[in-house]
């Protein structure tokens, strides 16, 4: 029995205007046709085996007001160390706690569910809606608390604001929704957690945008239920001299996929995407990127790079594309995968679409086995095969460790990296 | 003392045979140098000892103080006490030198490698802030060969074999790297196996021994006037009739082999 209809759209709590643009969304999902590997952007995809009838729509009324302060499990990576400005608590959607509000409010900024925000209605959707698919509309229609970092014109936060979201209820599917807006000439840092515990499927949605020479860092680490599905779309509009850097840790997920719109709209603006992602058991982790040239002398710089063992499967799937008037554009996109397995499979496909000819753009792709001659030349000095392994693996994802927009999370992420390797080699031994 | 002993040695790749029985044995303390033409198999050697992938030896035997070498894996042959100085160390992204260092079984826990690694760093003309980054990457050739050898003085093998010293090498850094190992054979008791095409290498790493190495085997073995003779006469009465150029059968490359060694003779 699909619970995914307009009228439990219609029936979730939130002002008016909200509640119109959840029975609208609900309406659109009716009427669309769920995806298939035959459009080519699910092609390398597990869509197949989504059986969206077989999930219940997560009861968040039953988890609000019960703050679950440990939120996600402790296996969750930390960031001692680093200065944090604010914690909100997400379960299963709904906000259960929000700390830090009043360094917020001295900055002028706001942290907390979208109906207590300033502005809400113009701020939901104003960068996801130019991106919809058929997940982000079901998000659109059953988002029942959605989430606000609003950081106004000239503020600096220094520390980072930390967005914890959780699945609780096994069998359930939840829709978790960021919205992060930084304005003029405004900084912040973001990390958003994606946790799991147990079978759920959560569909996130998370809108970032950055005003005029503002500055945002956005670290989203992915670290669900290995029998979890997760599908996500993040969208980020950077405007005129402003700078992204958008990241991504990808630990989690039986089949985890997540979209990533960068949308470069004013002159001089940049982005600098970046994922780490490891797969292991018969874990699935599918990447599909856009970076959209849509204004002159806009700069993007991608670097995914992920490894696969046992029976494990990556996706990478790329495309810049520089509009005609993105003229002195600059473009790379590189991913490069360790297949750490005979039975593990990554898929890398790069591709570029440019309708300007004053531009500078690149891609690289690569998929490989651990190189046989750096295992052998750490042998020769006295490396025990496993550990000259495990140290390339590490030295591998270590360019895009070291420039996370997080710091203080790159030991976390080294060990949690280092933990899931060591798994891996243990079974294969 | 240590003794390298290598008995009957014969491999193949990809079904070719390059070594066609080696038989020589050096002593703790000594250097032998082993010098042939471009192709014809010395390398080899030097990858077969250490246990590098993609040979198949047939036969022989290789043993350091009467352990057999060729049943272990590379990491074991080191622990075993042997050293293998790379003509083209592998740049290896990410992983730092200390790190590498810390983790071998030939070096003690703790900071003492931190410590030893400067020391021979200083010893040798190594910018010490090579040694946190990642191991070869973006170091020159003649960085590379100095990094062998301070890799050579952390570890601390019993014996060492040294492919192709000079190449990629300037006078100077020649002459630190060279003394270096020289001065393990004197203070150490290493023995060092030195593979060479020139004797160029020789100012600073002065062989016991000379050995002539074509078509795969050892042809002629004598003091170090061998190579003066080399040098002024070559390697042609040496040559095998079916690896001469003109018995039509290219040379064997090494696979793994730099692939403009020829343009750099």
């Amino acid at each position: 029995m699909n619970q995914f209809t307009v009228d439990a759209a219609r029936s979730l709590p939130g002002p008016r205007w909200l509640a119109e643009r959840r029975s609208a969304a609900a309406e659109r999902f009716a009427a669309a046709e769920p995806p298939t590997t035959a459009a080519e952007e699910w092609r390398y995809s597990a869509i197949a085996d989504l059986d969206l009838a077989s999930y219940r729509l997560a009861n968040g009324a039953a988890t609000a007001g019960a703050p679950d302060r440990s939120g996600a499990g402790s296996d969750v990576i930390g960031i001692d160390g680093a200065p944090v400005t604010a914690v909100v608590d997400v379960v299963d959607g709904q906000v259960a706690a929000v700390d830090g509000i009043d360094r917020l409010s001295a900055a002028g900024a706001f942290v907390g569910p979208l109906a207590e925000a300033a502005g809400a209605e113009g701020l939901l959707g104003s960068v996801s809606d130019g991106a919809s698919d058929y997940f982000t509309v079901l998000n659109d229609a059953f988002a029942p608390v959605p989430v606000v970092v609003d950081v106004p014109d000239g503020a600096i936060l220094d520390g980072v604001i930390v967005v914890r979201h959780h699945a609780r209820e096994a069998g359930a599917a939840s829709f978790p929704r960021l919205v992060v807006r930084v304005g003029r000439a405004a900084q912040a840092t973001v990390l958003d957690v994606q946790h799991s515990g147990g079978p759920a499927l959560v569909v996130p949605v998370v809108e970032l945008d950055v005003g005029p020479a503002g500055r945002l860092g956005y670290l989203n680490l992915q670290q669900h239920d290995p029998r979890a599905w997760q599908i996500a779309a993040h969208t980020a509009r950077v405007e005129r001299d402003a700078s992204l850097v958008a990241a991504s840790v990808a630990l989690g997920g039986g089949y985890a996929r997540t979209r990533a719109d960068t949308r470069l709209v004013g002159r001089g603006a940049s982005g600098d995407l970046l994922s780490v992602y490891f797969g292991a058991g018969d874990q699935i982790l599918d990447f599909r990127t856009y970076q959209d040239h849509a204004a002159p002398d806009t700069t993007s710089n991608l670097l995914y790079k992920g490894a696969v063992g046992d029976s494990a499967r990556s996706v990478y799937t790329g495309l810049i594309r520089v509009r005609p008037n993105a003229r002195g554009t600059n473009a790379f996109q590189t991913n490069r995968n360790l297949k750490l397995s005979d039975d593990a499979w990554a898929e890398s496909v790069p591709n570029l679409e440019i309708e300007n000819n004053d531009v500078r753009c690149s891609h690289a792709s690569a998929v490989g086995p651990v190189d046989a001659d750096q295992v052998f030349y750490l042998e020769s000095r006295g490396v025990p095969t496993p550990v000259a392994e495990r140290l390339i693996v590490a030295g591998f994802f270590d360019e895009v460790i070291d420039a996370l927009p997080v710091r203080s999370i790159e030991d976390g992420v080294r060990h949690a990296l280092s933990v899931k390797l060591n798994q891996m080699l243990s079974h294969a031994a | 003392m240590s003794t390298l002993v290598i008995e009957g040695l014969r491999a193949s790749v990809a079904g070719r045979e390059i070594l066609t029985g080696v038989d020589l044995e050096v002593a703790a303390g000594e250097v032998h140098a082993v010098m042939g033409p471009n192709g014809s198999g010395k390398s080899t050697l030097a990858h077969v000892i250490a246990g590098r992938h993609g040979y198949d030896v047939s036969e022989g035997s290789v043993r350091l103080d009467g352990t057999e070498l060729l049943t272990l894996p590379a990491w074991r042959r080191a622990e075993a006490g042997l050293f293998l100085a790379m003509q083209y160390p592998t740049e290896v992204p990410g992983v730092s030198l200390l790190d590498m260092l810390t983790e071998s079984v030939c070096t003690a826990e703790g900071a003492a490698v931190a410590e030893r690694m400067q020391e021979e760093a200083g010893r040798i003309g190594f910018d010490e802030k090579f040694l946190a980054r990642p191991v070869n990457v973006d170091l020159s050739g003649g960085e590379r060969k100095r990094n062998e050898a301070l890799q050579l003085g952390v570890l601390k093998p019993a014996f060492a074999v040294v492919d192709e010293l000079d190449s990629g090498l300037d006078v100077d850094a020649l002459r630190f790297v060279g003394d270096r190992i020289e001065d393990a054979t004197e203070h150490d008791g290493l023995g060092v196996l030195a593979i060479t095409h020139s004797s160029r290498v020789f100012d600073h790493l002065r062989p016991d021994a000379v050995h002539v190495f074509a078509g795969g085997r050892i042809q002629e073995s004598g003091g170090p006037e061998l190579a003066e003779e080399l040098e002024a006469d070559g390697y042609e009465r040496w040559m095998p009739a079916s690896s001469k150029p003109d018995a039509g059968a290219a040379p064997f490359t090494d696979p793994f082999g730099d692939p403009f060694a020829d343009l750099l003779t």
